[in-house]
């Protein structure tokens, strides 16, 4: 399995496949994005609770698992660059950063928007909430760092040690305001009906769901190729790529 | 200029010794007396350096009483309200005023050269970073400790609460000084890390927050609150145990 | 499907405007995220070839004062002979 990944460790071959891959993740997103949300809007059955404002879970939910799931594979990817110094993890690294903090505003806004007419306010200092908010301001911590540092390279590392030691956090801090919730509030917020959701409410949720997390490879990709340039700058092979480029603009 | 100097030519005495306990006689023995040796030197030019330094003590607990005393004018004087949010407040002020302190931690080290200076040396950086944030912590987390019960009489502190007030300070402003190193490490190479800082650190003091003020609470109902002082005392020894790799690992990345 | 005209589609129920708040913001925040980061590519690019210009011309400019200083040397080399 090594030789067969060895290659991609390399710059070049992997901005060239990522190039290649883009194209088809394109449009598996659109198809299932498509479906999904179509299926989400028009198809899907009411909540008997919740009427017509349940078709924000389709959106909530996804945006609020992803937001969680691309700091994991952030931190993973800070590992890697860390213990291997891998640059191309580095490099994914720092794609991820901004789609993980736009993916926790999404969460953040449509659940205030949802919180409103299920609870009646747009903010709650429901423990899942504010977890989240707190998750935004890590995000928010470590694109900053990356920000400040004029070195690319030197930038990936310093915020590669920021992640680790946010996820060493995160569970400790979900934890702590888990706690801190159900101490001040009790339980005002009951969780929302969740018994097992029904075959038509859950096939449009598979499809958005993996619409979303698809979209989320297109977006690293995308990233990934400026970053991966970005670093190499001075390679021929980025020179050549650059001059080939510019002579077609022309 | 002098004290630059001075604390250059401790570092160098720093290295020195370092260089003569391994030429040494017993390789092993004089090893084990030079972590304690070099960590006492670590912890002596800081607090000297401090000592010169009056301000950089006083200036943050000046801040502490003074956001301290801000409340109780925003808020209103009623002393039912204030002994309600006391906790809170003296906890909130107590992670500003550590993190206006924490740029110093590292700053003028990295500026005159003798941060380098230690991570060349021999010895490995935990013991010579966990030095420093001791120094740190005597420095600034001490007088806080200190002056925290004259705040909490201001606010009308319930009065079960002072030993519950005392004990979190006591093993909550470790932890702050351990995380805030790792914050500062990573932005001490950074021409304006100041308002960085800030973001950086703050979310992470969040569970140090939750847990000192719920027993401060828990303390003035009248109900045993060591559950909670359990919980800061694990992450006090979480982070000493893992904070200092994270600053040692930082620090090489923001002096190369 | 479960609506019976666009109207009950946009009002949802009485719940128009936060299932339309919440989908909007998200398809805000997402495009704009994509644009810019498709965006970010060609900026990369012209930031990459206008710094090869500048060492181009750095290089050339090196090349010609040194082709100027071996003319002047000969130039010099022949008046001393």
């Amino acid at each position: 399995m090594w030789k067969w990944l060895h290659p991609y460790a390399n710059p070049e071959v992997s901005y060239h496949f990522t190039n290649k891959l883009l194209p088809w993740l394109s449009a598996l997103t659109a198809i299932f994005l498509s479906i999904g949300l179509v299926w989400a809007l028009l198809f899907a059955p009411a909540d008997y609770q919740q009427g017509h404002s349940f078709r924000i879970f389709y959106i909530h939910v996804p945006a609020a698992s992803l937001s969680m799931g691309i700091y994991v594979a952030m931190a993973i990817a800070a590992f890697i660059s860390l213990v291997w110094q891998l640059k191309l993890a580095d490099a994914s690294a720092a794609a991820m950063a901004p789609v993980g903090a736009a993916f926790t505003a999404i969460a953040l806004i449509t659940g205030a928007a949802w919180g409103k007419p299920m609870w009646g306010t747009w903010w709650i200092w429901d423990a899942r909430l504010t977890s989240e908010l707190i998750l935004l301001f890590l995000y928010l911590g470590v694109i900053a760092l990356h920000n400040a540092f004029e070195d690319k390279n030197l930038a990936g590392k310093a915020a590669g040690i920021l992640t680790l030691v946010g996820v060493v956090n995160i569970p400790i801090i979900k934890y702590s305001v888990e706690w801190w919730n159900t101490l001040h509030q009790g339980s005002t917020v009951s969780k929302l009906g969740k018994p097992s959701m029904s075959l038509d409410m859950l096939w449009p949720f598979i499809f958005c769901f993996i619409g979303f997390a698809l979209l989320v490879a297109v977006i690293i990709c995308l990233r990934f190729r400026n970053e991966i340039l970005a670093r190499n700058s001075i390679r021929p092979w980025v020179r050549e790529l650059i001059q080939k480029n510019t002579v077609n603009n022309t | 200029m002098t004290l630059k100097a001075q604390s250059t030519q401790e570092t160098e005495n720093l290295t020195a010794t370092i260089d003569n306990s391994m030429i040494g006689d017993t390789a092993q023995s004089s090893q084990q007396l030079s972590y304690r040796h070099a960590f006492m030197l670590v912890l002596k030019r800081d607090l000297t350096i401090a000592m010169r330094h009056k301000d950089d003590i006083i200036n943050p607990l000046l801040f502490f009483v003074i956001v301290v005393t801000l409340f109780p004018l925003g808020i209103g004087p009623e002393a039912q309200t204030l002994s309600r949010i006391a906790p809170g407040i003296i906890w909130v002020a107590a992670l500003l005023a550590t993190l206006l302190s924490l740029d110093r931690l590292f700053k003028s080290d990295h500026l005159d050269g003798s941060l380098e200076q230690m991570l060349l040396s021999p010895h490995p950086i935990f013991i010579l970073v966990l030095a420093k944030i001791f120094a740190h912590w005597l420095i600034t987390g001490l007088p806080l400790i200190l002056i925290a019960p004259l705040l909490a009489v201001l606010l009308h502190l319930n009065e079960q609460s002072y030993t519950a007030l005392l004990l979190t300070l006591l093993l909550g402003t470790p932890v702050l000084s351990l995380l805030g190193a790792v914050g500062v490490a990573l932005t001490v190479g950074i021409k304006k890390g100041g308002v960085l800082l800030s973001l950086l650190v703050l979310p992470l003091y969040i569970p140090v927050l939750i847990f000192a003020t719920s027993a401060i609470d828990t303390a003035a109902l009248g109900l045993p609150y060591s559950g909670q002082l359990a919980i800061i005392a694990a992450l006090f020894f979480g982070s000493l145990t893992l904070a200092p790799f994270a600053v040692g690992a930082a620090l090489k990345v923001s002096t190369n | 499907m479960q609506f019976n005209n666009f109207s009950d589609f946009i009002n949802m129920g009485g719940y128009g405007f936060y299932v339309w708040l919440s989908f909007g913001a998200a398809a805000l925040i997402l495009t704009l995220l994509l644009i810019s980061s498709k965006a970010g590519h060609q900026q990369v690019i012209t930031k990459i070839a206008k710094r090869k210009k500048r060492e181009d011309k750095l290089r050339q400019a090196k090349d010609l004062r040194k082709q100027q200083n071996e003319q002047n040397k000969t130039a010099l080399n022949e008046v001393i002979e």
